[in-house]
């Protein structure tokens, strides 16, 4: 591996360096468009014209706006136990947000993280469950095999992608309904619960209390598990072999061709990766949260995942705080319904405009005009 | 003629072959097949639509991932504008204008303000969500039900009168019409061939006096009517009421009907027939009972084959040259 680096860094400089603007040969890749086109001032600017506009909505529904953020926050950092909650909700929010980052680094673009993580739930659960007796290893068992669930997802879709060249948007989406009927045809037969068959809702057996992913000191576990995660995806991705791969893929696929790379591998391997911890999600958000598994336990988590990873700009670490901030949102929207007659689902609406506002590149432009200018002429010359 | 059928001998052969066996099922099984067929349409009417959006945008070099949710805005749209002005001509048309908007919408982004196309297509779905779920009512009625009616004597032809021509909706026929429409513009006409061009080496259009921006901006804003047809029929003539999500899938089984129609506009209708046949089968597998496979499974079968055409069809069609890129004037 001694000569290929220096090969493949001169056609493909790093992307978090460099900002992306080596003249890369196909400026249609998700991820060279995401590096030049956004800098931390323009998301900042971005969640504050989101803030305003959906504060304007607020208003349009008859209710302050100024009350309804202060009672988002109230509810879900100052209130008794609200900081747990938020942080448990945002541990699988961190998970799903990497699940989109790294293959996005590759130029993949994963928007099945929600079949990924309600397999992963599945499985996760199930597998704590069964394992239950053995306490704590019984834990990780649930983990790990949600784990695997996930990334045999990705992977499925990661292959025929490398392989067929099936564009991956187009398999992860069928994925996700394909996995949601495999788990309701679960939950509702083989898997279902005694007690839940006249409830209403198909319920998996309870996961034992020893086997649960609890918290400590109000710290979630889960939390704890994702933030090193998010870590760990970091320096994967920045200080190793396997992470300079990964990033000569997405940033130049014919200079990794010619590095020696083995594209195909690496590409199925992105997807087993993201698979992997939106499946982990899942198994955390059923062994931590509802201790069992439910049809509804993806909620928008693998969607949310999107937003939090273009918010983030495909950068592992700022993942915590995009996905903190979406934690916070969902947290307390139960609490702003309770107080204001709001639904809950205002914050799809919030996360809709702020993911507008830091997709789009007007907004940059705006901002760094003579840069931004300069940028697409270098980042969007046409053809190979 | 004879070299027609020479130069497309396959097609031929298949369409022939689908023909006969559609008759021969129909004659043979008379208790299930009308329905199966009737039920087999019905849900490949939004597929030919959707996959009209798509083969338009990426003949001209857009991708639009969005369909599903420009569906989903036109089916709120259009419902809720019939519920509340009592009219249906109000919210049908008020479903068709949002899909413009949103057509306009994606081509703004991608081709004047040059957004990864695969970006702006999945940030327009989860605005489309958000505002859906965020607007949405319970409990509203539509004033009345869609118009059907039958096309005089093209319903009396056994079993194709039966299934598309009697008992119709309007957007089962502009699906017919919408495909060889699209067809024969795109293969036919200067539109068709400056799309084409436009498609698959803008700079060479370009070159030839073409403005690209220009005509991508166009094609895809239209384009974005048609998917407020199909949503507009999913919510207002398919069924009476407007679910969260209830497009569930549909734009991006349009997409994968696209490719495996090789992005040619009636290809790709009889490919959505196919699908709907497919989930026709799944629907009859489970009323049936004659099989023992569990429901939940049955309902997944229109994905799973998807993934498996799709990999059998990749790297047998061929995409638009130019598809996903922006073009940028005398920029090589």
């Amino acid at each position: 591996m001694s000569e290929t680096p220096t090969v493949a860094d001169k056609a493909a400089a790093p992307p978090p360096s460099s900002g992306g603007t080596s003249g890369d040969k196909k400026p249609a890749q998700p991820l060279a468009y995401l590096l030049t086109h956004q800098s931390g001032v323009v998301i900042l600017v971005a969640l504050v014209i989101a803030l305003l506009v959906g504060a304007a909505l607020i208003r349009y529904q008859g209710v302050s706006p100024w009350y309804a953020y202060e009672t988002i926050i109230r509810e879900a950092l100052l209130v008794d136990g609200g900081l747990t909650r938020t942080l448990q909700k945002t541990a699988p929010l961190v998970l799903t947000g990497l699940a989109v980052v790294i293959p996005l680094r590759v130029g993949l673009f994963n928007i099945g993280g929600q079949g990924q993580l309600i397999f992963g739930a599945m499985f996760g659960a199930w597998v704590a469950y069964a394992a239950g007796g053995l306490g704590f290893l019984g834990a990780v068992c649930g983990m790990l095999a949600g784990m695997v669930a996930g990334a045999f997802i990705g992977w499925i879709a990661g292959v025929l992608k490398a392989t067929r060249g099936v564009h991956e948007v187009i398999t992860t989406i069928m994925l996700n309904y394909i996995a949601a009927g495999v788990t309701w045809w679960l939950v509702t037969g083989p898997l279902q619960a005694e007690g839940s068959k006249t409830s209403g809702i198909p319920q998996t057996e309870l996961i034992p209390d020893a086997a649960r992913v609890g918290a400590v000191a109000g710290i979630p576990i889960g939390f704890v598990i994702a933030l090193a995660l998010a870590i760990a995806c970091w320096w994967m991705l920045s200080r190793t072999t396997l992470g300079f791969k990964l990033n000569t893929v997405g940033a130049n696929k014919h200079a990794a061709r010619y590095a020696g790379i083995n594209i195909n591998r690496i590409i199925a391997l992105s997807m087993v990766f993201g698979g992997g911890l939106a499946g982990l999600a899942g198994a955390l958000e059923a062994a931590g949260t509802l201790h069992r598994f439910e049809p509804a336990i993806g909620g928008t988590l693998g969607f949310d995942g999107i937003t939090i990873a273009l918010l983030a700009r495909a950068n592992p670490l700022a993942t915590i705080p995009a996905a903190l901030l979406v934690g916070i949102l969902r947290t307390g929207a139960p609490g702003l319904q309770f107080a204001t007659g709001i639904a809950p689902e205002v914050v799809d609406l919030l996360l809709a405009i702020i993911l507008l506002m830091v997709s789009i590149p007007v907004l940059g432009k705006w901002i760094f005009r003579s840069r931004a200018d300069k940028v697409t002429a270098a980042s969007t010359s046409w053809g190979n | 003629m004879g070299a027609w059928i020479a130069k497309n001998r396959t097609t031929v052969i298949v369409s022939v072959a689908v023909i006969v066996a559609a008759y021969a099922f129909y004659y043979l099984k008379n208790d299930i097949a009308p329905s199966m067929y009737v039920s087999a349409w019905g849900y490949a009417i939004p597929l030919v639509l959707a996959a009209l959006v798509g083969v338009i945008g990426e003949r001209s070099g857009v991708v639009n991932i969005g369909i599903e949710g420009q569906m989903l805005v036109a089916a709120f749209a259009g419902f809720f504008a019939a519920a509340y002005s009592g009219s249906l001509l109000v919210g049908v048309l008020a479903g068709i204008g949002s899909g413009l908007i949103l057509g306009g919408f994606l081509a703004w982004t991608t081709v004047k303000w040059r957004m990864d196309q695969i970006i702006a297509g999945v940030v327009l779905n989860i605005i489309a969500t958000g505002i859906t779920s965020f607007y949405y009512q319970p409990g509203q009625l539509l004033p009345g039900l869609m118009p059907k009616f039958d096309i005089w004597p093209l319903s009396k032809i056994p079993l194709i009168g039966e299934v598309f021509f009697s008992g119709t909706s309007i957007f089962a026929t502009l699906a017919i019409l919408a495909a060889i429409g699209v067809h024969f513009a795109l293969f036919h006409t200067r539109w068709g061939l400056r799309t084409r061009a436009v498609g698959e080496y803008p700079s060479a259009a370009d070159t030839a006096g073409i403005n690209v921006e220009r005509l991508r901006l166009i094609n895809v804003t239209l384009a974005g009517t048609l998917a407020g047809c199909a949503g507009v029929y999913l919510s207002m003539d398919a069924s009476s009421s407007f679910e969260r999500g209830m497009v569930a899938g549909r734009g991006f089984l349009a997409l994968a009907i696209m490719i495996m129609g090789a992005w040619r506009p009636l290809r790709a209708l009889a490919m959505a027939i196919f699908f709907g046949f497919i989930n026709a089968v799944a629907s009859q597998l489970q009323a049936g009972g004659s099989i023992d496979i569990p429901p939940q499974l049955t309902g997944t079968l229109p994905f799973v084959v998807t993934i498996v055409v799709l990999a059998i069809a990749a790297g047998r069609v061929r995409a638009p040259g130019a598809v996903g890129q922006p073009y940028v004037k005398g920029d090589q």
